[in-house]
C-alpha cells in the first residue's frame, strides 16, 4: 500500500512532442507532391516562347488546356499535333472538348473558363489559327497564350 | 558524473515545421501558368457588313511566313514596333495621320483626351512561327501597359501594378483598352 501511495504523488509525465514535427513534415511533403501534379502527361513537345508582359493565370480550376507541338515520339512524324487531355486530337474534336470542359464545371463558372494554349515556339500559325477559329465558333473567347517570363529584348 | 544531460525541448519544432508548411502552401501557387491573355472576337455574321474604319485609325502590322514585319506599310522590326504603337495610340502631337482625339469622360478618371477609335490590326500568315507571333503580341501588350502606366502615374501618382483600388484599375482599363484586332485568317502561303 505504502509503495503505491508514493507513486501517486509524483507529477504526471510530460507528453513527448518530438514526433509532432515528423507528422507535420509528412504533411509538408504531401502538399509539395500534390501541388506539382500535372494536368496531363505531355505527348507533344511544348517549349513555351518567352514574353515579358506575362500575367499569372488565376483560378487554376477554371482553366482548360490545349497543347500543340510536335509529338515527343519521333516515330509519329514531325508535324505539329494537338493534344487534348491525354491523347492526340483532331481539329474538329476541340469543340467537343470545350463542351466537356464546360459540363465538368458549375453552371455559374462556365463563362469564366479560360482556355490556355500551350504551344511550342516553332509551331506554325496555321494550326494555331485553326484552333482559334474553332474556339470562336464554340464561344470560348477567353484565351491565354502560355509563355515563360523573359526579359525584354530592346 | 551521474548527472543526466537535460532534454532539449522539441515542442517548438512543430511550430517551425508549421511555418514551413504554410510557406510552401503560399509559394506553390506561384508556379502557376503565365501567359498573355487575349479575348477572341465572336464569329462574324456573314450578313452584317463590317464597319468602315478610317485609314488613320488603323495601325496595321503584318507578319509574313519568314517572320518579317510590315508595320504601316514599311518594313519594321521588333524593337521599333512598341514605340510606334504607343505613338499611334496616344497621338501626342495631334498628327492628322494618327487617330483623331476626343475628350472622353471616364468614371473615376474624369475627362481624358483619348483617341476616338484606334485599332491595331494584326495579320499573320499561316507559315508565321508562333514564337514571332507571340513576340509581336508581347510588344503590343508592352505598349498598352506602358500607356496605362503613364496614365496611372498622371492620375493617381503610381504605376498601375501598384494600384490597389479595383475601381481605379477598371477606370484605367476602360480608358486604354486592348484594341488589337486580328484579321480573319487567310490561307496565303499554305501550311
Amino acid at each position: 500500500m505504502a509503495r503505491f501511495k508514493k507513486k501517486g504523488t509524483k507529477a504526471p509525465p510530460e507528453i513527448n512532442t518530438g514526433s509532432m514535427s515528423d507528422i507535420i513534415f509528412m504533411f509538408l511533403f504531401f502538399f509539395m507532391v500534390i501541388t506539382t501534379i500535372r494536368e496531363a502527361t505531355l505527348i507533344v513537345r511544348v517549349r513555351p516562347p518567352q514574353a515579358s508582359e506575362v500575367q499569372k493565370l488565376e483560378k487554376k480550376s477554371l482553366v482548360s488546356y490545349i497543347y500543340i507541338g510536335t509529338p515527343i515520339n519521333k516515330g509519329l512524324g514531325g508535324q505539329s499535333r494537338i493534344q487534348l487531355n491525354d491523347q492526340f486530337a483532331d481539329i474538329h474534336q476541340i469543340q467537343e472538348f470545350i463542351t466537356q470542359e464546360r459540363e465538368a464545371r458549375d453552371e455559374a463558372d462556365r463563362k469564366l473558363i479560360t482556355t490556355s494554349l500551350k504551344i511550342d515556339r516553332e509551331t506554325r500559325m496555321g494550326i494555331v489559327s485553326d484552333v482559334k477559329q474553332e474556339l470562336r465558333e464554340i464561344g470560348a473567347f477567353k484565351i491565354n497564350y502560355s509563355a515563360a517570363k523573359g526579359k525584354r529584348t530592346d | 558524473m551521474s548527472k543526466k544531460t537535460p532534454q532539449i525541448n522539441s515542442g517548438s519544432m512543430a511550430d517551425i515545421s508549421f511555418l514551413l508548411i504554410s510557406f510552401f502552401l503560399l509559394t506553390s501557387s506561384i508556379n502557376t501558368d503565365m501567359g498573355i491573355s487575349r479575348k477572341l472576337p465572336p464569329p462574324l455574321d456573314p450578313n452584317v457588313k463590317p464597319p468602315e474604319i478610317k485609314e488613320r485609325n488603323v495601325f496595321t502590322v503584318l507578319v509574313n511566313q519568314n517572320d518579317r514585319l510590315l508595320v504601316e506599310g514599311k518594313p519594321g522590326d521588333l524593337s521599333t514596333i512598341k514605340n510606334l504603337a504607343k505613338e499611334f495610340m496616344s497621338n501626342p502631337s495631334n498628327d492628322p495621320n494618327l487617330p483623331e482625339l476626343e475628350m472622353k469622360f471616364i468614371p473615376n478618371l474624369g475627362d481624358v483626351l483619348l483617341p476616338k477609335s484606334a485599332v491595331i490590326s494584326l495579320k499573320n500568315d499561316r507559315g508565321t512561327s508562333y514564337e514571332m507571333y507571340l513576340k509581336v503580341q508581347n510588344e503590343l501588350t508592352a505598349a498598352i501597359n506602358e500607356l496605362r502606366d503613364e496614365l496611372s502615374v498622371q492620375k493617381f501618382g503610381v504605376k498601375m501594378s501598384i494600384l490597389g483600388n479595383e475601381e481605379q484599375i477598371a477606370a484605367i482599363k476602360a480608358a486604354i483598352p486592348v484594341p488589337i484586332s486580328e484579321a480573319e485568317p487567310e490561307n496565303i502561303g499554305g501550311n
